[in-house]
């Protein structure tokens, strides 16, 4: 990933904040803003690392200086992160789901615009506040070298451990309340996002830690998804890829939709004389 | 539009003799003959090779379930050969790399042999996957272009009841062809089956134990079901299809009003070569089709879905489409359970699942009936019914069109949350809502749409059709010029039947002996609520007053001419 | 009374007849009729080159090629054979329809209906008959003959109804006890992941953690495929750890739980589908089948959707060396509903 710009990493975060502020002033009223005003006027320490100044400026607000969370009037504006893990806060920063534009339900993907030192550098301060799993290694989501055999048994966890959410293809599933697994495929998703995801159980998703999932089973099950994708689909046209409800949705509007047209021609009666 | 003409000729010149100037086989020589002598090749063809059967794209619907069926018998023929009906466990040593040595059925294992390693096996399996959607599809499709249609009434009532017996047992059979690869979809159904057994009151576990052979999942459900698949419910379909065609042959095929269609003929193109070469054709259309639709879609990806086990489970575990209403069905229903001394009544799956399957077929196969004993009517109908002119059955249809629709889309109210981004349970909860209040707007929205367009249909008889031109009159009235419309459409729009309100009669005779009254109250009171959305057609002296009307007083005002109708 | 009261059929416009036979432009402009000729011979005429690609690339095309274009990434033979199939077939069907329409006659004919029914002398006939075979017969006076044969052709059914009753074993008391009742799990029985069966430590797990797990002896089963399918379609179970301060632990289950680390069945109380979809933030956990919805920190009440019915929980402990244990097997039969089931134990929100 490219170096960015010093002027467009200054004047993000300045927008990114005017956002938040403006989603407290919709949630809480007027006395809402009152912490995190505060926060952002205490002067920043000169000593402090990149990683640090990141966070303050565009963390800070929800999570506290110190991670430690903001409530406002007993409610929580953003949860104790102290002992998140360098991984959840590389998760959620390059996958742009933080900073977070405004109260959600469940942050969505959007575009990250921090770089990957950017990242890396708040992941680490983050880190550094409590414990949590630590960043990956690339070699531990490295999926070169395994075996067809190895990548199929990861297939098998695959399916036992992620597809109940996230369907047999990895393209996501409605949960509760309008909560939802996102979907695992398409423009973005790197198989350290995964790692991570699968480590630090990012939002609703459950933890899955490397005592029950060891490392290599996870680079077997990212390898089994990327390769169920990345295989030519045999039979055509996948439809989605969600099951039977696209392909009845094909039978009708394709199949009997086009047959109607055939009955339609068979049956007209065609140019006449006159 | 044809000018209205005479009756034309029944034997059109079409005794065009033969390049050679004699009959093709002139005095039944060589193969006929031999088969004549044996069989009476021309006494059973005689009459028969010129039946006349009318043209029209709705009577082609019911063709596209047939021809799937002869698809279905191909292209099972063909997965039969490598397709092996065991629940014993392998290690899967094939070429589809990511299922390399995991353990799975004979039955998955051979369904991705028959997918990876026969050369066309995934492409047939996929046709006849695409003709199992298609067949259940046409049929409903076709059974509703009946039902809109009266073309249930009689003499045609069993026809009918043989087409409900064939869609309940299309259903059994698609289900039953969908759990035979023991992928991990199939599986989840088969799980969804045995639930669904067990909560049947006081016989459900033993009828389960009795089904799976003990308990789920047993080493003997696929091979059962395969038998079930392929000779048990295939067998009756044929046999049925056998009598439905051949019932259609005797009754010879009803007919759209038109100028010169009446009650006591049939008009059309003779079967052979026309209606040959047309139905013919249509076959190799609709087997084009569907093996085109299985070269480019994808469909029951089977090896993406990995082997069942009943452990493992994927977000999205749909049943196929006609399966989707009681999927539906079981997802809104209220956790309704009766927990009385040591028992348990299941009534959440029950009741939507055996009990909703119950009501749609019992529902379909009684209507006909019920209509009959309304109407009282007993007389043959041969002149379909347009449905804007039986404006309750029309509504009636298109009600359950829509209840049947509320609880499909409530079978993929988890496909919906995530497309769209809505809650499951709103969804949910909107859905137990809209399953009621739906049908009954559809109902009323039919009905006011039917009354307005026998109105328009009046307007057309009365007045004719609008022209799009403006007259302005020399005092300074403006009128839209409306054009006669022909003889054929008004005899079109004019001919069908009416239902006059009764009188319910005595219940006793005139002795004061009670006897079975011919017409009760309630009756009476049923039908008339059943053609109150009927207008009344205009008389022959309407009509021509209306013309004489129109063509001498063109100064009168539009206006004037809808108050006039509308008050009829 | 009769129908023509129920129905009246008037015809303000009188039938103007089958409507004048109009030709078609190919019936009067020979360039037209053999313009159509050509298009449907052409129709039939591509076929057999399209059979022949098929069969080039049934012989000729590899299983390993694929194709890539407009978003399709297939396999090649599969999309060659069926492109071509299905164009074929296609191709027949269009051009005979096309004969039908332009070019064999269109003359509509009309041919007269009979009623459906027989006619009176044909009934009388038929009538006639059967009461001459009736006679025949002598059934009228052999009242004896009638009544054995009314019971003796319904009682052959029943021998062929019994015949079914092999078909599984049969689930009285003890049956039931020995499966849809019981699963393998026992007291000391180790918790393990499911797939790689790997014990679990209690301090291992974190909050938020869900284990799909399985017990610990279902390898006994590996022998036998059947039994082991059996088994995990009832033992199979979830372990999820919450923060004990934000979950209800009623009393009774106090020593079921291991600081928050809780076990449950993964098999739906609804109709059996295996859930894991657990939301770690609001303890929910949802069926991917019919959505019905467990509270995971209540003890597994239903919280939405068709589930009649708590999730059964699975008292666990830890043994000597922390690894997680069952305290005993499922206190009640696991899955979906069955008549005969006591479901007076189960659950419910508020027991103590």
């Amino acid at each position: 990933m490219s170096e960015r710009p010093r002027r467009r990493t200054r004047r993000s975060p300045l927008r990114r904040a005017a956002l938040i502020g403006a989603a407290l002033v919709v949630m809480g009223g007027v006395s809402a803003i009152a912490a995190p005003t505060v926060s952002n006027a205490s002067p920043l320490p000169t000593e402090v690392g990149t990683g640090a100044q990141i966070f303050i400026k565009n963390c800070a607000s929800c999570h506290g200086m110190n991670g430690e969370g903001v409530t406002v009037n007993g409610t929580a504006i953003g949860p104790n992160i102290q002992n998140a893990g360098a991984a959840a806060v590389s998760f959620q920063m390059s996958s742009g789901r933080m900073p977070m534009a405004g109260q959600q339900q469940q942050s969505r993907r959007t575009t990250n615009t921090f770089s990957a030192d950017e990242i890396k550098a708040v992941a680490e301060y983050v880190g550094a506040l409590g414990s949590g799993p630590g960043l990956p290694t690339a070699s531990q989501y490295d999926t070169s070298g395994l075996t067809a055999d190895q990548i199929a048994k990861g297939g098998e966890l695959f399916r036992t451990n992620c597809s109940a959410c996230h369907n047999y293809a990895g393209k996501g599933g409605a949960l509760s309340n309008g909560n939802y697994a996102p979907p695992l495929t398409g423009t973005g998703v790197t198989n350290q996002e995964i790692w991570e995801a699968v480590r630090t159980g990012p939002q609703n998703m459950p933890v899955f830690s490397p005592t029950q999932l060891s490392d290599q089973d996870v680079q077997t099950m990212i390898a089994y998804l990327s390769d169920v994708n990345s295989s030519p689909d045999s039979g055509g046209y996948t439809l989605g890829g969600i099951g039977p409800v696209t392909e009845g949705a094909a039978a009708w509007i394709i199949g009997i939709g086009g047959l109607v047209g055939f009955a339609l021609w068979i049956a007209s009666r065609g140019a006449r004389a006159r | 539009m044809a000018k209205p003409t005479t009756v034309s000729s029944d034997s059109p010149a079409l005794d065009v003799a033969t390049p050679e100037g004699k009959k093709p086989l002139a005095g039944l020589g060589g193969p006929a003959g031999w088969l004549d002598d044996r069989v009476g090749l021309a006494k059973l063809s005689k009459g028969n090779l010129r039946k006349v059967f009318p043209d029209h794209w709705s009577f082609l619907l019911g063709e596209i379930a047939l021809y799937s069926f002869i698809i279905l018998l191909l292209t099972g023929v063909f997965l039969t050969i490598w397709f092996k009906p065991s629940m014993a466990e392998v290690e899967y040593q094939g070429t589809y790399q990511l299922l390399r040595g995991l353990p799975m059925s004979e039955a998955y294992q051979s369904t991705l042999t028959l997918s990876f390693d026969v050369r066309g096996g995934l492409l047939v399996r996929q046709v006849h996957h695409w003709a199992a959607m298609l067949f259940v599809a046409a049929a409903t499709v076709h059974m509703l272009r009946i039902f809109f249609t009266g073309a249930f009434r009689k003499p045609r009532e069993i026809n009918w009841l043989i087409g409900i017996g064939l869609l309940s047992m299309a259903l059994i059979e698609g289900f039953a062809g969908y759990s035979l690869p023991d992928d991990l979809l199939s599986g989840t159904g088969l799980r969804f089956v045995d639930g669904l057994i067990r909560s049947i009151p006081i016989i459900g576990t033993w009828a389960e134990f009795l089904v799976f052979g003990g308990e789920f999942p047993g080493t003997i459900i696929v091979p059962r079901l395969y038998m079930v698949h392929i000779l048990l419910v295939p067998g009756l379909l044929l046999a049925l299809i056998g009598a439905h065609l051949a019932l259609v042959v005797y009754h010879k095929h009803t007919q759209y009003p038109g100028p010169g269609r009446t009650e006591k003929n049939v008009v059309g193109y003779p079967l052979f070569p026309v209606y040959m070469a047309k139905a013919g054709g249509f076959f190799f259309i609709v087997f084009g089709v569907t093996v085109l639709m299985g070269t480019f879609l994808s469909i029951n990806p089977v090896w993406k879905f990995g082997p069942y086990t009943p452990n493992q489970i994927t977000a999205g575990s749909q049943p196929d489409w006609y399966m989707g209403f009681v999927e539906g069905a079981i997802r809104i229903f209220p956790p309704i359970e009766w927990h009385l001394g040591h028992t348990t009544w299941s009534w959440q799956i029950f009741l939507p699942g055996v009990g909703m399957l119950g009501l749609l077929f019992g529902g379909l196969a009684a209507y006909p009936f019920i209509e009959a004993w309304i109407t009282g009517d007993k007389s043959e109908h041969h002149l379909l019914d347009r449905p804007r002119n039986a404006p309750t059955r029309t509504s009636f249809g298109v009600a359950g069109i829509t209840w049947y629709a509320m609880f499909w889309i409530a079978g993929g109210n988890d496909i919906l949350a995530n497309t769209f981004g809505g809650s499951l349970n709103a969804i949910t909860w909107a859905m137990r809502f809209a399953v009621w209040v739906a049908p009954v707007l559809a109902f009323i929205i039919t009905r006011r749409a039917c009354m307005s367009l026998q109105r328009n249909d009046q307007d057309r008889v009365l007045h004719g059709a609008e022209s799009g031109v403006i007259v302005r009159t020399p005092d300074g009235g403006y009128y839209e010029d409306h054009m006669p419309i022909p003889t054929d459409e008004a005899y079109t729009l004019t001919q069908h039947a009416e239902y006059p309100s009764l009188e319910p009669t005595a219940a006793v005779d005139e002795n004061g002996v009670p006897m079975p009254a011919q017409v009760t109250k309630r009756r009476a009171r049923v039908r008339d609520w059943f053609f109150r959305a009927n207008l009344a057609k205009p008389s022959a002296d309407e009509i021509a007053a209306a013309h004489s009307h129109g063509d001498e007083a063109h100064e009168v005002e539009a206006s004037d001419e809808h108050k006039a109708v509308s008050q009829h | 009374m009769s129908s023509e009261v129920e129905v009246t059929r008037s015809h303000p416009v009188p039938d103007p007849g089958i409507p004048e036979h109009v030709e078609r432009w190919v019936d009067v402009d020979p360039a037209a009729s053999r313009r159509a000729e050509r298009q449907i011979a052409a129709c039939f005429g591509a076929v057999p080159l399209l059979a022949l690609g098929f069969i080039v690339v049934y012989f000729f095309v590899p299983k390993t090629w694929a194709i890539q274009f407009a978003g399709l990434h297939a396999q090649a033979q599969n999309f060659w054979l069926g492109l071509l199939g299905g164009v074929a077939i296609l191709l027949v069907g269009i051009g005979a329809v096309q004969w039908a329409r332009l070019i064999m006659g269109d003359h509509e004919i009309s041919e007269e209906r009979h009623p459906a029914g027989s006619t009176a002398e044909d009934r009388e006939q038929a009538l006639d008959e059967v009461h001459e075979g009736i006679t025949q017969s002598d059934l009228p006076r052999r009242k004896l003959i009638s009544t054995t044969l009314k019971i003796a052709l319904p009682s052959l059914a029943l021998p062929a109804l019994v015949t079914l009753l092999d078909m599984g074993p049969w689930p009285g008391p003890g049956m039931r006890a020995a499966t849809i009742e019981t699963t393998i799990w026992a007291e000391g029985v180790h918790l393990v992941t499911d797939v790689t069966y790997r014990r679990i430590k209690a301090v291992d797990m974190v909050v938020g953690e869900l284990v799909n797990a399985a017990p610990e002896n279902i390898q006994d089963l590996n022998n036998d495929p059947a039994a082991k399918a059996a088994a995990t379609a009832k033992a199979a179970i979830i372990i999820v750890r919450m923060d004990p301060n934000t979950i209800k632990i009623p009393q009774s289950r106090k020593d079921w739980q291991v600081d928050g680390i809780l076990c449950y069945s993964k098999i739906c109380t609804h109709v059996g589908c295996p859930i894991s979809l657990w939301e770690h933030q609001t303890h929910h956990l949802l069926c991917p089948c019919h959505q019905s919805t467990f509270d995971l920190g209540n003890s597994g009440v239903v919280v939405f959707g068709p589930a009649a019915r708590s999730l059964p929980q699975l008292p666990i402990t830890t043994d000597s060396e922390g690894y997680l244990v069952a305290r005993s097997g499922f206190t009640v039969p696991v899955g979906p509903s069955y008549f005969e089931r006591d479901s007076t134990h189960d659950y419910q929100n508020g027991d103590n």
